[in-house]
Formats: structure tokens, sequence, C-alpha cells
């Protein structure tokens, strides 16, 4: 593999970036974390001093090269330092999930054979010492929080801090050696084992080399601008990717400054006190946010309530212009600045948002009325596209191209391909080096060429080269034009309306779409009430005219935005039902985590799906229920089936 | 094994120390009412002894009785080796003796770190001059009770709630930061009036395991009245029993379980057969 990125000079691994900051930036805070109330802080200097006296100890306790090391807790930084020390050893750091049960745990520290365990308290030990049996290789604990662990027989067991003092005392013994060790690490070695979370088979641990990790963090850090100054706070698992390349890659190739929470219950308090300018965070913690807002919002005095939405009114026609430079009116640029002072700068202050120059949401989709609600008060809020195979970064939106529903351009270094199917292959400088103790997986994912399959269907819009990502590869079909077929991707827009719950799209093989509709009751009803519109159950209410009118009005508006796109134009829902009952896990409609089993529901409605085919108005059906206590019963329902107003491709029409 | 003087190792490595508190012959009148008839039993260093008995058994005076707010018409207090006068509740906060309340008794409208520092106010020394000025002395006082106060917010993982005003919290953490304001002043005995009441099964555990915990760390010895025998039978140590005011049992928790008296008091007996 021909990589033109690997620099011949630069620090080559995570404990030579340790200590060139230490020098380089010796006194700037590098961890903070909230403790007693108060935000203790640790400079680079003193972040290698920690770091090396435990690397001493490491070495004390005879950890050997090639060795593997699990490390078990809420983000902390002696966590993130006893990684660090680990690589100065010569030795592979292993993350592992803190929520994972005692068996999940098992195997991970089977499947890697962890001679030492860092874990963060007496939870975490208790699940070790529960499953040491089973592993061969595991000998000690090092744990962190002494807190209930006083009486514990300390055979197996070290407090972290003896192992530092351990490490301090025998310094003269060991530090020649602990040299050595770092002087063999090279852009080749490994700087990390992740696991796959493993929702399909056993997870599978990802070995990550010193060159993924260090070109990766040093690509995104430019692409996105970073600046030792910045601020992080680490709340996300540590097992995860993204948390590694943030808090430790990029943290170490920019010199900033990780920030890690009191407590899991404390996050958002602390986001606030840090303000940090660099952030991270899943669609659902916006969400929340954004709903907590509107619900305090709801109770606030009408004068404030009427300010909110006067000022929100004028963000969201201005504010994302705004953010992306462009040009806008003198009198809006007024309002805009005006809103800043009375809404929306405390409102960013109280999210703890004031701060963040470059923030981040990936993993799903994100509903554009979230996403331009963060980006209309001027939150730099962008998304990217990544895994754990391609060290996080795979595409990534630039600053001023930003847009709901794409994931951004290739970041810098990485190659793009679509293959025929639809699927997503990329190479890149972050690609892994392999699975773990697995070469048949690795060799399914990865080819000779480096090429890596993601799974994922999308295709590069053309013109602004933007990724978009459609489905998962084995659930995009074709339809009977030989259209591209991507049931999830319809069903997320149509999820995106508050009014319905669960959306679920046919069409593969056939001529054109259909659709099935579950309203959301508490949304509905919530209108219902509103609008006084009385109702006795769900089945009247879902099939009340208005509505149906209104679902009408979505699935139309959802056929207009899919029209303009080239690829998915077929998709478009020609006719749908709202159902009668709502799909649920306990009939097997849906799996428990509530996602859509195509084939079940496919068998059970058959009747509503030859309807939705045949052109006939309406249907009558009986469908059997399971309720909470095991009972069988049935509802009968006659349904009517609406027509969906459907666009011609705008793009094709204007090329014939 | 019990009876040595100087204290005993149990069966899970803890030390129990010598006697540090004794109850002599206790009468309690309320009138013509008596409420505790010539009760005698000891506390142990660094034990968790339970008081257990039905309701209207004199539980709660009991410990009223320890604490100092009830002073009993017949009857010694012998604390750390010496007679203990009749005294107010708060000369007994100075000697080290702590208590939450059966009905919490917090202030309602401060936040929480604000009425745990209230703990610390037997461990302030300067004056309210000093403190209004809060300068030198006050300040480094303050800071350093700060610092107690936030290791106990820290040691019961209140600290999502440090700042939030007491009304707003749920029953369970009222509980809880009840017992964080009595831990902070550092008490040698820690009095429990029914720490569990009105909780769910999953609080009553984290209560439990903050008990043991509070029991373990600090060393503190504990008096807990409660009524759910499941957990007064895990936690403690030793059990006094009292039914109608009297007495009824008093040692270990399997002895008590296979006392006669208790079993009859507990499920009753028909008094007239």
């Amino acid at each position: 593999m021909a990589y033109t990125l690997v620099s011949a000079d630069g620090p080559q691994s995570v404990p030579a970036l340790l200590h060139r900051n230490a020098k380089q930036f010796a006194d700037a805070p590098a961890y903070r974390e909230k403790e007693f109330g108060i935000w203790q802080s640790w400079t680079w200097a003193q972040t290698r001093d920690e770091v090396e006296a435990l690397a001493l100890g490491f070495l004390e306790l005879g950890a050997a090269e090639g060795d593997f090391i699990a490390i078990i807790g809420r983000n902390r930084p002696y966590l993130y330092w006893a990684m660090m020390a680990a690589e100065m050893v010569g030795v592979v750091p292993v993350p592992l999930y803190q929520d994972a049960n005692a068996e999940e745990m098992a195997y991970v520290l089977d499947h890697c054979g962890a001679r030492f365990v860092v874990a963060g308290d007496q939870e975490q030990v208790d699940k070790v010492l529960e499953v040491q049996d089973q592993l061969t290789q595991f000998e000690r604990i090092i744990y962190l929080d002494p807190r209930g662990l006083r009486k514990y027989d300390h055979a197996k067991l070290d407090q972290y801090t003896a192992v530092q003092d351990m490490g301090r005392k025998a310094r003269d013994k060991h530090i020649a050696e602990l040299e050595a060790r770092q002087a063999k690490l090279t852009y080749d070695s490994t700087g990390v084992m992740l696991y796959t979370s493993g929702t399909t088979g056993k997870p599978k641990g990802v070995v990550l080399s010193n060159r993924n990790i260090i070109e990766t963090a040093k690509s995104s850090s430019a692409f996105d601008k970073l600046r030792q100054t910045d601020d992080i706070l680490a709340y996300l698992p540590m097992a995860w990717v993204g948390d590694f390349i943030f808090s430790v890659g990029q943290a170490m190739w920019t010199g900033f400054c990780t920030n890690c929470p009191e407590s899991a219950d404390t996050m958002h308090v602390d986001l606030r006190e840090i303000g940090p300018t660099y952030y991270f965070a899943p669609p659902r913690v916006f969400e929340t946010q954004l709903t907590s807002v509107m619900i305090r919002m709801e109770d606030a005095s009408r004068m404030k309530k009427w300010l909110f939405d006067k000022f929100m009114a004028v963000a969201r026609r201005v504010g994302p212009d705004i953010l992306d430079g462009k040009p806008v009116g003198f009198m809006d640029k007024l309002k805009y600045g005006l809103g800043e002072v009375m809404i929306y700068g405390p409102l960013k202050n109280t999210l703890g948002l004031s701060r963040v120059r470059v923030g981040y949401t990936a993993g799903e989709a994100i509903g554009p009325e979230i996403f331009d609600f963060y980006r209309s008060l001027g939150i730099n809020l962008k998304q990217l596209y990544g895994q754990t195979e391609a060290t996080v970064f795979i595409t990534a939106q630039p600053d001023g191209e930003v847009r709901s529903d794409t994931v951004g351009v290739t970041c810098p270094g990485v190659e793009l391909k679509i293959a025929e199917n639809g699927e997503v292959f990329y190479r890149s400088p972050g690609v892994f080096v392999e699975y773990y103790k697995n070469p048949e997986s690795t060799a399914d994912t990865k080819d000779a060429d480096g090429w890596v399959a993601t799974g994922d269907a999308g295709f590069i819009e053309e013109g602004s080269g933007h990724l978009r990502i459609i489905d998962r590869a084995k659930d995009v079909g074709k339809m009977a034009d030989g259209n591209l077929f991507a049931p999830k991707y319809v069903e997320n827009k149509l999820k995106f309306f508050p009014n319905i719950l669960e959306a679920v799209v046919f069409g593969n093989g056939r001529t054109e779409c259909t659709a099935f509709i579950n309203i959301d009751l508490t949304a509905v009803g919530n209108w219902a009430e509103r609008n006084n519109i009385g109702y006795a159950s769900y089945q009247e209410l879902a099939r009340h005219p208005q509505v149906m009118g209104q679902i009408q009005s979505h699935v139309e508006e959802v056929n207009a935005s899919i029209a303009e796109d080239e690829m998915l134009s077929g998709c478009q829902v020609h006719r749908f039902v709202v159902l009668h009952k709502e799909l649920d896990a306990d009939d097997g409609e849906l799996t428990r985590t509530r996602k859509v089993r195509r084939k079940v529901i496919g068998e059970k409605f058959e009747d509503i799906i030859n309807a939705l085919y045949d052109g006939s108005p309406s249907v009558s059906t009986v469908t059997e229920v399971t309720y909470e206590d095991g009972r069988k019963g049935s509802i009968s329902a006659t349904l009517e089936v609406r027509d969906a107003k459907v666009f011609a491709d705008t793009r094709k029409m204007a090329a014939e | 094994m019990k009876d040595q003087a100087d204290g005993y190792v149990t069966a899970d490595g803890r030390q129990i120390g010598p006697v540090v508190m004794e109850m002599k012959n206790i009468t309690l009148r309320f009138g013509g009412v008596e409420a505790i008839k010539d009760i005698s039993f000891d506390v142990r260093e660094g034990e968790i002894r339970a008081i257990i008995g039905p309701n209207g058994a004199g539980k709660s005076s009991m410990l009223n009785v320890i604490s100092g707010f009830y002073v009993p018409q017949e009857g010694e207090v012998w604390y750390k080796g010496a007679r203990r006068a009749p005294m107010k509740p708060f000369q007994v906060a100075q000697q080290g003796i702590a208590r939450t309340f059966q009905n919490i008794a917090l202030f309602e409208g401060m936040t929480v770190l604000d009425n745990v520092m209230t703990g610390r106010l037997t461990h302030m020394k300067t004056g309210l001059f000093a403190q209004s000025i809060w300068k030198g002395k006050a300040e480094a006082e303050e800071t350093a009770n700060r610092a107690v106060a936030e290791r106990i917010i820290d040691f019961l993982e209140i600290q999502a709630i440090r700042k939030t005003p007491v009304s707003r919290l749920s029953y369970g953490l009222k509980k809880r930061v009840e017992l964080a304001r009595a831990l902070a002043a550092e008490p040698s005995i820690l009095l429990l009036d029914e720490p569990m009441a009105g909780m769910n099964v999953e609080e009553k555990e984290d209560m439990s395991r903050f008990i043991l915990d509070v029991n373990d760390e600090f060393g503190t010895t504990i008096v807990l009245i409660e009524h759910d025998m499941g957990v007064v039978m895990d936690l403690s140590d030793r059990v006094v029993v009292m039914d109608y005011g009297k007495k009824i049992g008093d040692g270990t928790p399997h002895d008590v379980r296979n006392n006669q008296a208790v079993i009859d008091a507990y499920l009753g007996v028909a008094h007239d057969a």
C-alpha cells in the first residue's frame, strides 16, 4: 500500500506525542476533572510525569512487550493515562465498555488475553473477579477508586496510586528499559485495540496502529482547524473509537485539553461550566436537549414565550446563512444581533454550547428540524460519517457546506468508491490493520488493495461531491424498473414528522412504492385535544379524516423532497394507509430495539399490501394482537387507502 | 465472643471496639404514659446497632433519649466512660452524636450543598462578625469545611444535585441528603431514624450500601431504627427489640430471630388465652 502521508520526521507514536507536548506546551492544561466540586487540572508536563510513573509501575509488575491491558471505567484522566502508560511499555491498551455485563467482558478479556485490567471502581472489579476463572492469562487488577474495596483480598489487586508509587520508587531500576521500549515504537506498532460493539455476532477487536491514530488525528485536526487552546468534554464511552480519537488522538496531536465530568449524572452541569469549543454528541442528545428547551418555553411567561417565538423565527430564517457567512440583509442582521443578546446567547449558555466552534453529530440520521435549530442559533453543528475500522473519519462536512441530509465530503487522505450495489468502500491512512485473531473477517472486510467495505449503501451527490448514506447495503433493493429501492431512507424522512411514529415502505421488485404509517398517539392526541377533536380509541383517531389529511400532506412533502434525488426519485410513495394498530414488538412486528421486521409485517398484513397495489379504495382486515399479559385478541377495521401526489424528477425533466 | 471488653472482630473482618455508650435502666414518662420502661443496653464502637419493634414500642423515644432531646425521669446514659448529665441537643451534637429524622427535617428552600454545610456548624469556630467580613480565618475555615462537605457529597453520589433546592428532590434523595448532613458533622455515633421508610426496593438497596460504606470507610458507630426486618437482619451486628416500652430481646440477628418473645410480639399472640 502506498501511502503518501507517512511522514519521516515528527512523532511516530502516542508516547512520543506526549513527550513533545510536555516540552512544547509544558504549562498548558492537558486534563481536567471535576472532583469534590472543583475542577482539578493537570498540565502536559504533569501528565507526562503521572503517565511515566504508572508505566514504571507496569514494568515493576512485569508487563512484557506485546501484552494486552484492559481498561474499564467512566471517562477519567487516570484511565486515559493508563492507555498512554501501556503504550509506553509496549503493551496494547484495550478499553472496554463499562456497562458490559460480566459475560460480555469475559469474552473480550479472554479473546485479547489481557494480563492486567485497570478498573475504575468496585463495580468493575467485581465483574472481573466474577469471571476470572474463565480467563487463562489474567493476572492482576489495578483499581482507581478504593471505595468499598478495603476488605477485598489484595492478592490480585493493586491500587492505581500504589502502582504509581511503586514506579516512582523503582525509577532507577526501570527507566533505561522504559526508554528503550519507547524508542522501539514506530508508525507500525499497535496503538490501541478497540472492540466493535458486536450487534451482529461476537465483538471483533479492531487493531489500530500509531499510523492510523496519528495520521487521522493530524488530517482531521487540520480539516477543522483545531487549536491548542480548544476544550473538549469527554463523556462518551472510552471504548468507542470516537472518544479515543477525540480525547487521545486529536488531543495529543493538537495539545488541547480533555475535560472529564464529575459523574455521568452531572454531564449537563459540567458541560455548562467547561463550555467546550469542540463538541461531539449523538443525535439523541441534541434531540433531548431541544425537547427540554421547548417544554420549558411552554411553561415560560407569555412575554418570554413571545420573544422566544419571534426571535427563533428570525434565527430560523437567517441564522444558518449568517453562520455560513452568506450575505444577509441589514435589517435581518440587526434583528439577529438583538436576538443574540436577548435569546440565542442566554440559550446557548444554558445548553453549555456558547463556545462551541466545531460541533459534530453522527451515528444515525438527525432530524432536519433539530439540526437547523442548533445551526440557526449560531452553533456550528456538522455531520460526519465514520467507523471504527477507518479510525473514525471517512467523510465530514466542511464549514460553509453543512446540510442535514449529507454526511459531507471525503476527509483529507480518504478515497471513496461506490460499488455496483450501492455499497460504499473507502481507502485511507486510517484503515485498520486487522481484526485481532480473525483473519477471515479481516479478509471479508478489507481487500488486498486496502479498500474497506462499510456495509452501508450510499451515493455521491453530483455537483457538491457530498456523500449521502441511504441505508444498510443489505436492506437496499431494486425496483422493477431497476431503480434503487431504499426503504429506510424514505421511512426516516417520514418519521421526522412528529405525527408519524413508524413507517414501513414497500416496493422491492415492484413498479411503485407504497407505505404503512403509524401515527404517534402522543403528538396527534395532543393536537386533537387542542383542536377539540374527540376520539375514543387509537383506531378512531388514526382514521379521522383530518388526521388522514395531515398524514397525506406529510407524505406528499416527503415525495417532493425525494423527487429532487436523482437516484431515489423512484421511491416516492404512491399510496399509503394509516394502520389501525401500533406496530409492536410483542406482536413480533418490531424488534426489541424498535427496528421494523419487514418479513413479518409483509406476511401478517398481506391483505392490506394487496389493497395498496390493486387500486381498491379501502380494505377490511382482521388483525391478531397480543396483550401485555400474553392473552391474544383481534382487531377488525376498515382502512382507507389514499393516493399521494408524486412528483416528476425535476432534474430529469430539465435534462430532457 | 462479644463479651470481651476490648472488642472483637466480626466474621466479615470488621473491627468492633469496646462499649462506647451505655443506657442504664432508662424510664421515660409522658404524664401518665410510660413510653420506655426500665431499659438497659449498650452500643459498641464501630458496630451497627438496630432498635426494632412494632409501632408505638418506644423506638423513636429511645433515639430521642440518646440524642438528648428527651431527658429520662429515671436511669443513666453513659457515654465514653462518663455519666452524661442532662444536656441540650446541641451539646450532644458537640459530643459527636449526629442524627437523621423519621420525617425529613431539612431546610427545604436551601440547596443540598447548603444543607450539608449546616452539618458543619459544630466545627465552625469563627464568630458572626468574622464570617460576615469573610477574610482570613473565616475564609480558610469555610474552605476547609466545604472540602469535608464535598467529600461527603462525593461519597453519597449526590454531585448532580449539589446546587438543587431540597424542595425539588424526591423523597429517597431527601433521605440521602439528610444522611449527608448528619455525616458532615463527622460524628462518632450516627443515629438513623427509619432511614428506609417509604422507599422502593432499589432506593433501599442504595441506602443499605451507603450505611455499610459509612460504617466501613469512616468507622462510624451506627444506631438505627428500622421497620423493614430483612434490612435490619442484613445490616446490623446486634439488635435490641422493644415492645410496649419494654426490652424483649437483645442479641445478634440470629438470636433475635429465634427469640420466642420477639416472634410473639411480631406475629401476635392472644393475650387473654
